[in-house]
């Protein structure tokens, strides 16, 4: 089994997983918190579509956690607000 | 930027998408078939992690998805058939009357996104449906999940979503879920049907010659048997509760307008819910070839196509959902005939009509789902579940107060102006999640009739299908001036 680092914590993961489905498969239920009022979010969709489990990747924000590939050594963050320093509100 | 030119080029990657390339690929056709995800198989034939257990449901996709994966390795063994993964299209300009149509994509990968155009004498789009949303107090709970969510975490990544999940919605798409949850081990607590749950007696009637559905109804409501999963019709999932994560949802009887009917209240502890309404077609790029539509089975809008798959713009192709929400079967169908027919268009010759077989069982398959949609319509009780301060654009975090103060404050009467004055709908997700709940909360505050046809027009027709970063974009156009004025080079201001 490979991993990927998820807030500096190893998620195993099997092959041909996504991120999204490699968190949930740890009991992880949300990795963003939302821009206005600070809630937290997790899959929805599950399929690409609703953008509601957005995550930050190798320092890319904005990935979507539900089709993006667990790949071993990544090194995935949470997404808090807009997922970037200089972007507010 | 990377430019492929080829004879035919298809857009999705289910059952139609790649049905349509395999047959254009053996019609002598160079095809590029394009597809957002990572790996063939549309929502319906989602696969992927060897983790997944072959039981039940997903047993029987996963033979089905091996005899087609054979049929698409054949045809790239051939040479003519390119397949582009995770590659987004979100532009497509329809052929001229000399000119190629001109596919602009978005190709994602390690190290970001790349632009991609396409250029191909015909197109066949096949980009399918997602669930069909509506929203309910703490539906933006992480927990509570599409009923496709729930599906394509266990088909594609052998992930179980809960092990106490609750499915609710209308459709006969919850009784495979429920199933395949169960057979998967999750404890599932019920189904809560809003409908009446007469569907499979009308799609018995309307499709007589369809018999393999009807089996299909008969071997979910079994598995749910088997695993004592109650089947609810006429209740629905109202309210999700819990801090910060579900823990529990509620579930009440509706009444025919599903309203929810006061003291049938139940509160059940779980943490899934796996909630859909049927499926919304995604008909954006056809929309962009200028592709006629007319009212589908569901009242909302559908490509209009002839037997052969042919649209109203020339040499533009459809096939499965976007052509009438029907299925799997019905896309295979569809997409078979209309790859066949794409090699001809491309070619410049006519397409050869269908064996009437094919045209027959086309018709079986199309009256069932016509009946399924038929038994389970969206009714207008649902805005009576809503609070104040339940969420409806999950992007922008508009709340239903927020949208009702739109319509009775400041004065609009379509949701085109609740958008502008609330945001609602201008996120990520471009409104494919709150659209519907905003066409329903303005036709609830205004006393209008909500109008699936219009409404699902309307929001499906924009320029950008997919969203795309800007960069991809800018990168696309060596010439476009805003490159010039930025590249030293070209001695404008830098």
């Amino acid at each position: 089994m490979s991993s990927f680092d998820f807030d500096g914590a190893p998620i195993d993961y099997s092959d041909g997983q996504s991120v999204g489905a490699a968190l949930w498969a740890h009991g992880i239920r949300s990795w963003r918190t939302t821009r206005v009022r600070g809630r937290p979010r997790g899959l929805y969709c599950g399929i690409g579509v609703c953008f509601d489990c957005l995550i930050v990747i190798d320092g890319r924000p904005d990935e979507r956690a539900c089709i993006v590939p667990a790949r071993p050594g990544l090194d995935v963050r949470t997404q808090r607000g807009a997922g970037r320093a200089d972007h507010h509100l | 930027m990377p430019i492929i030119t080829c004879d035919v080029a298809v857009v999705g990657a289910g059952p139609g998408g790649t049905a349509a390339a395999v047959t254009a690929t053996r019609g002598g056709a160079g095809v590029v078939l394009v597809d957002g995800e990572a790996r063939p198989g549309g929502q319906y034939w989602r696969h992927g992690s060897a983790d997944v257990a072959e039981t039940g449901v997903v047993a029987e996709h996963r033979a089905q998805w091996r005899a087609v994966s054979r049929r698409l390795d054949q045809a790239l063994a051939s040479g003519r058939l390119t397949y582009l993964a995770r590659t987004r299209v979100w532009r497509l300009d329809p052929p001229g009357e000399s000119a190629p149509a001109d596919l602009h994509a978005v190709r994602s990968g390690r190290d970001g996104d790349i632009p991609v155009r396409i250029r191909a004498a015909a197109v066949v789009l096949a980009t399918g449906a997602h669930d069909r949303v509506l929203p309910f107090p703490g539906w933006d709970l992480p927990g509570v999940l599409t009923a496709g969510a729930a599906q394509a975490l266990l088909k594609e990544h052998g992930v179980v979503a809960g092990s106490r999940v609750v499915v609710g919605g209308t459709g006969p798409f919850l009784l495979p879920v429920a199933a395949a949850l169960a057979d998967a081990g999750a404890h599932v607590l019920e189904v809560a049907e809003a409908g009446t749950g007469r569907g499979w007696a009308r799609g018995w009637r309307a499709a007589a010659g369809a018999p393999g559905k009807i089996a299909d109804g008969v071997r979910y409501a079994a598995l749910l048997a088997r695993h004592r999963v109650p089947v609810h019709c006429r209740h629905a999932v109202v309210a999700a509760s819990g801090d910060g994560r579900l823990d529990a949802v509620t579930v009440a009887r509706v009444d025919g307008d599903w309203r929810a009917m006061p003291g049938t209240e139940r509160r059940v502890e779980c943490d899934a819910v796996a909630v859909s309404w049927g499926f919304a077609a995604r008909l954006e790029l056809a929309l962009q070839a200028g592709c006629d539509t007319g009212p589908g089975p569901d009242g909302a809008p559908a490509v209009r196509v002839d037997a052969v798959g042919r649209t109203s713009a020339p040499s533009v192709l459809a096939a499965g959902e976007i052509a009438g929400v029907g299925g799997a079967d019905l896309a295979v169908l569809e997409g078979a005939v209309a790859g066949t027919a794409a090699a001809a268009v491309a070619a410049g010759r006519e397409p050869v009509a269908p064996h009437p077989g094919i045209q027959a069982r086309r018709e079986r398959l199309a009256g069932f789902a016509a009946a399924m949609h038929a038994a389970h319509p969206i009714r207008p009780g649902w805005t009576g579940w809503l609070t104040p301060d339940t969420v409806v654009c999950r992007c922008e975090e508009v709340s239903v107060a927020a949208v009702r103060e739109a319509v009775e404050q400041l004065g609009a009467d379509d949701p085109r102006t609740v958008k502008l004055l609330t945001r609602a709908g201008m996120g990520w997700c471009q409104g494919r999640m709150c659209g519907e709940a905003v066409a329903g909360l303005v036709a609830d505050a205004t006393g209008t009739d909500v109008d699936p046809f219009g409404g699902a027009l309307a929001a499906a027709s924009r320029p950008v299908a997919a969203p795309v970063p800007l960069g991809a974009v800018a990168a696309e156009e060596p010439d476009m001036p805003i490159d010039r004025q930025s590249d030293p080079r070209s001695g404008g201001p830098s």
